[in-house]
């Protein structure tokens, strides 16, 4: 990851950041509103950064994956199924039946992988199509079994949308109060107090953005400091190399896809389990293919994929804090006036940063090659 | 050094079929404590599948290999490993973006330590890792820095990397395929010094090459190949060049080019200050000057990537010069278009056969007209005439003696030599006025090479100029009337090639410069 990348992943964040700022500065501090953008940004990454690892794993190991947004939306379909089930059937109380369905979701993700894994790793059939297949089968399957289940009266659920089992809480670390009994030692100034609570909003995140940052620097570590990671790469890059040095290259590449499905299956999880508790059709709304371009922006290494996903969080960002001070967008600024447009900035960043403004991006070196003897 | 009690390998009855060829035919062979055993042969006779097979990367179907007298069942290149087998791949397994030590660690991360069986996701130990490749480095006096990139080591130095990584594996028995292919001669000079080295610490080693020289100096014993099978083995000391090639080819071959002294006449080809950039953007060729005169052949000689590929192109109208002019039978041609410089009567014989000189999925008769197939007879107010093409083909096959049961068999079915042939007719039975060949002979068995060079020749011999590069200093030298040496995208000499010796010109290829008369 180059500094030149870094440095427009930071301005790009600063613009936006910048625009809330000056918008709601009346109305708040502005590191309270700095605080909240950031909180939110982290948050709603969580998918792309998810999504990003999902196609990092494949990725390195050789094999392509625009299914990641397929993989996405079945695991939230299933995981959201299996957590209404243990609910509202099996009566289990909220926190099991949601632990359940986050199971369920990565284990979804894990099996559309697999899928994925033996059209393109044994059958070798070209790994856009195979990534096409999982996406046009994830839209067709949920959106089926969406409508048997809860529009159709002979279902379990009786044609009805079960009331849910709730969302994934936030995790409440105490780092506020930390902060706010060091400002204590220096007489709790008002300043002090304010960027306490800014920065202990940052911090009071739901479980699924937690373990993404968290798998983001794990990803980080196994990918370049562990046997896994070096094996995984040198069949990514040179899969007839890794051979002649006894690696299975077939084994490699089927697990590091299974495990980048699994990630997309957390990340699908957050959809319908920490962020609303409720399944739309084509709900992941393209976020698998964002992250897919977060992870060429972010040249194929976890952190840089995760900077890239902040860019676009932070994109979403916007669109979701300028509501809270709408009243005071100058008239002038048409374009932030209508919130279809403010909607549309994460879109327009991928086609930006895609058509490679940033400088040239290296895909691993057997990406998408079909490994044979 | 060796004697026959002390067999650290023997291979007996290998069989391995492949679609429609029978790679290895009943196969024997064996190899002694320290000794360099050569493995000779054309291209596809067999030698590459049977050190595959060796190594495991490949299955036999029948025969039995047998490792310090105890039978070796290869289900993968590991089992080769653990019994001490290493490999140098002609085409070097090195992951560029790898470093040295990650590479030679690679699959073995572990080797160093006596707890061998821990999780795979424990840290890589690459300090420690790199301290032994440093210390094997040294010990033959490699000096390779174990945190350099491998992607930016000079291919020599790769190699090295290779045979570390062997050593690495502790490889008591190391497999060397083509190791002389892309190196200069000093490369090679050096390489069989560590060859030595290593037969004296005990390392015994099989060495692949079709290149008759070096294995009358390198090896212990010779085993040759001819059509999957063994055709025999000798000593060095009881054969000799010429009746190696026999035994490689199954007939006699003429391996000198008989010519008669050039009669030069005026410059067909002239080119001034050229250079020319790649598509890296770098400028590869650098100021170039030289003429070629009708009846005569200059070669260019230098080790692959110092812009031959680039001059190449550049003198065919497939590349755009940077600048500098390019006159071919007097007239300016300089970024003209290749039809441009064809239809002024340059043939070319591409580097690459399959990717620049044949259509691979067309057919012999379509792809010998791929030159003229826009007027007639070949094509009439835009149609093809089958008549005349057919006719062009038949004709060609005959006079070129290209094999193939018909001329509308595709391309890509026909071997590499007849391939190459189909090219060589195409380019040839045109009005020419300059043929600019290009590595004309890569990878073509002995056969095929002896009669490019006698087509070659005969075009010089009709007050034809000849531009031949190559990276094989034998075709060089032994086609030339005058050299020119190119290093680093410079022309750094030109020479009569009855004035200079195979050394003179290996130092010069290597970049050591002579003084300028």
């Amino acid at each position: 990851m180059d500094w030149r990348r870094f440095g427009f992943i930071a301005f790009i964040i600063a613009i936006l950041f910048g625009t809330v700022v000056i918008v709601g500065m009346s109305q708040e501090p502005p590191i309270l509103i700095i605080g909240s953008m950031m909180a939110t940004t982290i948050a709603v990454a969580t998918p792309l950064t998810l999504g990003a690892l999902s196609g990092l794993f494949c990725e390195r190991s050789g094999v392509v994956n625009i299914g990641i947004e397929g993989m996405m939306l079945a695991a939230a379909f299933f995981g959201w199924l299996a957590s209404i089930y243990m609910s509202a059937i099996f009566k289990f109380p909220i926190a099991p039946s949601l632990i359940i369905g986050v199971i369920a979701a990565i284990v979804s993700g894990g099996l559309f992988a697999l899928l994925h894994a033996v059209l393109s790793i044994t059958y070798k059939v070209d790994q856009i199509i195979g990534g096409t297949v999982i996406n046009i089968l994830a839209v067709g399957v949920t959106g089926f079994l969406n409508r048997q289940l809860f529009f159709d009266k002979s279902s379990v659920f009786h044609g009805e949308v079960p009331h849910a089992a709730g969302i994934l809480p936030i995790i409440h670390l105490p780092v506020k109060e930390g902060i706010t009994a060091l400002c204590g030692l220096f007489g709790s100034s008002d300043g002090c107090l304010v960027t306490a609570n800014a920065i202990g909003k940052i911090f009071d995140q739901k479980p699924i953005a937690i373990s993404a940052v968290l798998l983001v620097f794990i990803s980080h570590h196994i990918l370049f400091n562990t046997r896994w990671g070096l094996r995984t790469r040198a069949v990514g890059e040179y899969p007839k190399a890794a051979d002649t040095v006894g690696i299975n290259v077939i084994w490699m590449r089927y697990s590091n896809v299974v495990i980048g499905g699994c990630m997309a299956g957390l990340a699908g999880a957050y959809f319908t389990l920490e962020s609303v508790p409720s399944f739309e059709p084509l709900m992941t709304n393209g976020r698998g293919f964002i992250a897919l371009a977060a992870l060429i922006f972010g040249n194929w290494t976890p952190i840089g994929a995760w900077a890239a996903s902040l860019v676009f969080g932070a994109s979403q960002a916007l669109q979701i804090n300028l509501q809270f001070f709408r009243e005071s967008i100058p008239p002038e600024w048409g374009f932030f006036q209508n919130a279809y447009n403010v909607g549309q900035i994460p879109y327009i960043l991928t086609m930006l940063i895609l058509t490679g403004i940033i400088g040239k991006t290296t895909a691993p070196a057997a990406d998408g090659q079909p490994y044979e003897k | 050094m060796s004697d026959e009690n002390d067999t650290v390998l023997k291979a007996s009855g290998i069989t391995k079929q492949f679609p429609g060829v029978l790679a290895n035919d009943q196969v024997d062979f064996d190899l002694r404590r320290g000794e360099v055993h050569a493995l000779l042969g054309e291209n596809g006779a067999g030698k590459s599948t049977l050190m595959n097979i060796l190594y495991g990367l490949y299955k036999a179907d029948a025969g039995e290999i047998l490792v310090n007298g105890v039978p070796m069942h290869l289900s993968s290149p590991k089992d080769a490993i653990k019994h001490g087998i290493g490999m140098v791949h002609q085409h070097f397994m090195l992951i560029p973006v790898f470093s040295v030590t990650e590479n030679i660690m690679l699959g073995s991360e572990t080797a160093h330590r006596k707890n061998k069986t821990e999780s795979v996701f424990a840290t890589l130990d690459r300090k420690e890792v790199a301290k032994i490749v440093s210390e094997l480095s040294n010990q033959f006096g490699f000096q390779i820095d174990p945190e350099a990139l491998v992607g930016d080591l000079p291919v020599g130095v790769q190699q090295r990397v290779e045979i570390i990584k062997a050593l690495y594996r502790n490889a008591s028995i190391l497999i060397l395929d083509e190791p002389t292919a892309v190196l200069t001669p000093q490369e090679a000079e050096d390489l069989f010094r560590i060859i030595h080295e290593l037969t004296l610490k005990g390392v015994s080693i099989i060495f692949i090459t079709h290149k008759l020289k070096e294995v009358l100096s390198i090896a212990d014993r010779i085993t040759v190949m001819r059509a999957g099978k063994v055709v025999g083995s000798v000593t060095p000391a009881e054969t000799d060049e010429h009746q190696l090639a026999s035994m490689m080819v199954g007939r006699d071959v003429i391996l000198t080019v008989e010519k008669t002294t050039a009669q030069p006449k005026e410059d067909v080809l002239k080119v001034e200050n050229l250079s020319v950039r790649d598509q890296r953007n770098l400028e590869t060729v650098r100021d170039v000057s030289f003429h070629v005169r009708a009846g005569e052949i200059l070669g260019i000689a230098g080790v692959q990537g110092n812009g031959q590929t680039e001059l190449a192109e550049a003198l065919t109208g497939l590349r755009k010069s940077e600048s500098g002019k390019i006159w071919l039978s007097g007239h300016d041609l300089t970024g003209n278009s290749p039809r441009a410089f064809t239809s002024s009567g340059l043939a070319h014989i591409p580097e690459d056969r399959q990717k620049h000189g044949l259509v691979m999925t067309y057919t012999i008769a379509d792809n010998m007209i791929l030159c003229d197939y826009y007027h007639p007879p070949f094509s009439i107010k835009g149609v093809l005439q089958q008549n005349a093409l057919d006719a062009n083909a038949r004709k060609l096959i005959a006079n070129y003696d290209v094999r193939t049961p018909s001329p509308y068999v595709d391309a890509g079915k026909l071997s590499g030599g007849n391939q190459q042939k189909v090219i060589v007719a195409r380019e040839l039975s045109r009005e020419v006025r300059l043929v600019i060949a290009n590595q004309p002979t890569r990878g073509l068995d002995v056969g095929s090479i002896e009669y490019i060079h006698k087509q070659i020749i005969l075009m010089r011999d009709r007050g034809v100029g000849v531009l031949v590069i190559s990276a094989e200093l034998d075709e060089i030298m032994s086609l030339s009337d005058r050299i020119a040496v190119m290093y680093r995208g410079e022309i750094v000499t030109t020479v009569d090639s009855s004035a200079v010796t195979r050394e003179q010109l290996g130092l010069w290829m290597a970049g050591i410069i002579p003084e300028k008369v």
